[in-house]
């Protein structure tokens, strides 16, 4: 029993090394906030009808035309729109319409339709941090997938399944 | 700001205990990020509404999640939150209470047989014979380095 004693020290390290190690390779990360929109109704969007029309899975992309990453992201979208003819719909965040606009107009606009959201109430509603984050709403209107940060190549993984596989 | 300083003193005092969401560890009244600001306005407005505090928590945790409570709520999936460092107190605690209990004082050493006294009289000579029950030899043999 003593004996045994002296290996808890080497078991606790263990343990720890275990947690660790799990950490760094399942891709955890301890950075991100979660998020509470996932497998809930979306809320409401600033349109005149503000429920998305169930029937097609629908990408909501907030972003802002002084957003440096949402310009790194928005080659993805034109992508999604073109080769997957993906509904995404655009609110710019913390933007002044004209601004949104001329960025749109510049890089090209990969959007069904536009919203504006100026002062982040839309934005509170839909449990946004900042810009840009992109939802995935399901034909019934459920939020399924919920990205904060800019769209990668990465997370096409999670997205094209739903994106064809819901209409 | 609010004009009813009961209101606004509520809303401080939530707001001291909603987390910003982009500032890993500030309260949405401590930091100056964009999100903090229209959450604390969405504090006021929801107060301003009628809103007790329990509602505006609500509020925030309907949108945001368990993240934003500074003070994380009492529930299955933060136990080991709660209760882990408690829990590692009192088996620590305890642990220690047990060897000190198993760890009883060394039992005095047997006395000297007639034998070793004998010796030990012949080795440090007649001035320094010890006394014939004396089982302490540190005080006869040891006088300390300084006298």
């Amino acid at each position: 029993m003593n004996r045994a004693l002296f290996l808890l020290p080497l078991l606790m390290l263990a343990v720890l090394a275990g947690f660790f190690g799990w950490s760094l390779l399942s891709g955890r990360d301890p950075a991100s906030i979660g998020s509470a929109m996932v497998n809930r109704p979306a809320p409401a969007l600033p349109f005149a009808e503000p429920r998305l029309k169930a029937g097609k899975p629908v990408l909501v992309n907030f972003f802002a035309s002084w957003c440096t990453p949402c310009l790194a992201e928005h080659p993805l979208f034109m992508r999604l729109k073109e080769r997957e003819g993906a509904t995404i719909v655009g609110i710019a965040w913390k933007d002044k319409p004209e601004a949104a606009r001329a960025w749109l107009a510049k890089l090209g606009d990969p959007y069904a339709r536009v919203g504006f959201d100026q002062d982040g109430k839309v934005g509170l509603d839909w449990g946004l941090s900042g810009v840009p984050e992109t939802y995935l709403i399901d034909a019934q209107g459920v939020v399924r997938l919920h990205f904060r940060g800019p769209l990668t190549e990465r997370d096409l993984a999670a997205i094209l399944p739903l994106l064809r596989g819901g209409s | 700001m609010l004009p009813d300083p009961a209101l606004e003193a509520r809303a401080r005092e939530i707001g001291r205990a909603l987390r910003c969401v982009v500032c890993q560890n500030q309260s949405i009244d401590d930091s100056s990020a964009e999100v903090a600001h229209d959450m604390r306005r969405a504090v006021r407005e929801r107060l301003a509404a009628g809103d007790s505090d329990a509602a505006v928590f609500a509020f925030m945790t309907a949108r945001y999640g368990d993240y934003v409570l500074l003070k994380p709520p009492f529930k299955t999936g933060t136990l080991v939150l709660w209760l882990g460092g408690p829990l590692v107190l009192l088996l620590a605690g305890g642990g220690l209470l047990l060897a000190a209990r198993k760890r009883r004082p060394p039992p005095p050493p047997a006395p000297l047989s007639e034998e070793e006294r004998a010796r030990l009289d012949s080795l440090l000579g007649p001035r320094h014979s010890v006394a014939p029950h004396d089982h302490e030899m540190s005080a006869t043999v040891w006088r300390g380095p300084s006298r």
